[in-house]
């Protein structure tokens, strides 16, 4: 067992998560509420990654961080480092390879709210900010919380991209899929065998809980 | 500067056209009355910000709430207005109680609670502060939007077909509730229905809307039995609408001509003899007469017809007679059901109506 890859996944999970959420709410709301020209195209962009064979997004990614690209060379200038084959760099890729994942499940719970009850939110004299704390975010948040979930769960199995993007640096880039495939190229398959039950269990119950709270919410409402 | 009334104008193209303007005052309960896309809610809707016409201006007791040519549009939450939505669009993760605190956001916190409960007991729902809207029955859920809507102490209270999803006999305790509260209240009050006997039973003042224009304007017993033009009277589906031509002016009476028929109508100057009008009559003023050669003397606007249709409703029968003559018009009257049930009314019973002088009323020619 690999605790290194585990520990690196995990936070790779959480982090790309942390990021996830105010982007996922404010693009999530602004796709659910806004209604303007190009809204099919963006919407198709950020959904490009659910179809993408990974290795196509990490590609793309790599060359879009790499120190020739000006992203690459402006991180290279500010942080004194390469974006390609490290944390940082995985942690964006990550971030945009689970736009989907986030966005579409909140956007989906923020289209579900009536207009008419944010409209009486409006006329009963609660702000924009006070709608949003206070309406839309307690009636969306099983939405948010099966974004955030999804994102976490495929981020720990994510393999095409962290490999084109990250390669296998342990402690910086090496993930639990990676040290998965590792361990089986290596013939230790006894350590792929619990790996991957770890990241079975891991992602099965994050997914679990995410329906459990959906559905206690939708018993609660009833 | 308070002059206690809301005046409104408004003027657009899109997505509904609008072309109107009126006043309410401090007070006034007033109707806005029309058929489906007329532009009735569009106009409440305005009203409170949530929609932003392309002309005109909205403004309460001095306060300037939309005024295009000043650039002014205040969003919802700066105006402070109750609005009552048809659905009563209650806040459904939120109890009762909740959902009137959360329109008390101009109160001190400490007080908030307090004047919840006073708003629940005033729309006589104490008790039931810990239900979630899931919980109410349709009622009780109106009662707790027009809580809500007062909650904000509103300068103006606007309902959205406020009676549409409750049933008959809800509505009638609703009608009632309401009929009281609006004594209490120191604001106009302008609810959107497409009935006008609801419009008649609780509204002071009656705007009959077409196609966002304002028909007519007025007392709503006077707006549904004189109508302004034949247009207003197809709008309120008046089906005792005719062609005439005016004969003379005599007395107190006009004398038309129906097609052959002379009818009197009390005097409308307005129309010199030779010309063409519409006229109608509400179908309560169209009586009937026994037809053994007894006819009271209240009017010569006698006519021989027969039943053509009875439909039998709770408490009354509509009756549609044909009246006899080569153009056989038809006219519709509403009868009380014992009177019909008495008579031994039936399709093809031969009768005499007659048209009380005092309900033809002359418009315009189509």
């Amino acid at each position: 067992m690999d605790w290194q890859a585990f520990q690196l996944s995990i936070r790779l999970g959480v982090l790309t998560v942390l990021v996830l959420l105010p982007i996922g709410v404010i693009a999530g709301r602004w796709l659910a509420y806004g209604s303007f020209r190009g809204k099919g195209f963006i919407e198709a962009v950020l959904a490009l990654p659910l179809v993408l064979p990974p290795t196509v997004a990490g590609y793309y990614l790599l060359m879009g961080f790499g120190a020739t690209s000006s992203l690459g060379e402006a991180y290279q200038t500010v942080f004194g480092k390469s974006l390609v084959f490290s944390f940082e760099g995985l942690l964006l890729a990550s971030v945009i390879v689970n736009l989907p994942f986030a966005i579409q499940p909140m956007q989906r719970a923020f289209e579900a709210i009536p207009p008419e009850v944010r409209e009486a939110a409006a006329v009963s004299g609660l702000t924009p900010w006070q709608v949003l704390l206070r309406i839309d975010l307690p009636l969306a948040w099983p939405g948010i919380v099966t974004g955030l979930a999804l994102s976490f769960a495929h981020t720990l199995g994510e393999f095409g991209v962290v490999l084109m993007v990250g390669g296998s640096i342990p402690g910086e880039t090496k993930t639990i899929a990676i040290a998965i495939y590792d361990r089986v190229q290596a013939f230790d398959n006894q350590a792929a065998g619990i790996m991957s039950l770890t990241l079975l269990i891991t992602s099965f119950a994050a997914l679990g809980l995410t329906y459990m709270l959906s559905s206690r919410v939708g018993r609660r409402r009833g | 500067m308070a002059d206690g009334k809301l005046s409104i104008a408004l003027k657009q193209q899109r997505p509904i056209p609008l072309d109107i303007a009126f006043e309410c005052r401090v007070g006034e309960v007033l109707a806005l009355v029309g058929p489906s896309g007329s532009g009735k809610t569009t106009i409440l809707r305005a009203i409170a910000g949530l929609c932003r016409p392309e002309r005109g201006s909205v403004s309460i007791n001095g306060q300037v709430w939309f005024d295009s040519a000043r650039n002014i549009h205040l969003p919802p939450h700066r105006r402070r207005v109750g609005l009552v939505f048809q659905n009563y669009a209650l806040f459904p993760h939120m109890t009762a109680l909740q959902n009137i605190v959360a329109a008390l956001g101009h109160r001190a916190q400490a007080e908030r609670i307090e004047r919840a409960r006073q708003l629940l007991a005033l729309v006589n729902l104490d008790g039931l502060d810990g239900r979630k809207p899931s919980e109410l029955s349709g009622g009780q859920q109106q009662r707790v939007a027009v809580a809500r809507a007062l909650a904000r102490e509103p300068e103006v209270l606007l309902l959205d077909e406020p009676f549409a999803a409750v049933d008959k006999k809800t509505r009638r305790i609703l009608y009632a509730e309401l009929s009281e509260l609006r004594r209490s209240l120191g604001m106009p009050v302008i609810f959107v229905t497409h009935d006008f006997d609801e419009a008649a039973r609780l509204a002071d003042t009656m705007c009959l809307i077409h196609h966002g224009k304002l028909l007519q304007i007025g007392a709503p017993r006077e707006v549904l039995a004189r109508p302004a033009s034949a247009l207003a009277a197809r709008v309120i589906d008046s089906r005792n609408l005719f062609k005439g031509k005016v004969i003379r002016h005599e007395g107190d009476r006009t004398w038309l001509d129906w097609n052959g028929r002379p009818v009197e109508a009390m005097r409308q100057d307005s129309f010199p003899p030779g010309a063409a009008v519409s006229w109608v009559i509400p179908a309560t003023q169209v009586i009937i007469s026994r037809t053994d050669g007894y006819a009271p003397r209240i009017t010569s606007n006698l006519f021989a017809a027969t039943i053509r249709d009875l439909a039998h409703l709770s408490e009354s029968v509509a009756v549609t007679v044909v009246v006899d003559g080569s153009d056989a018009p038809r006219l519709s009257m509403t009868l009380p059901a014992h009177y019909a049930r008495r008579k031994g009314l039936q399709p093809g019973t031969d009768i005499t109506v007659a048209l009380v002088p005092d309900g033809v009323h002359l418009m315009p020619p189509e």
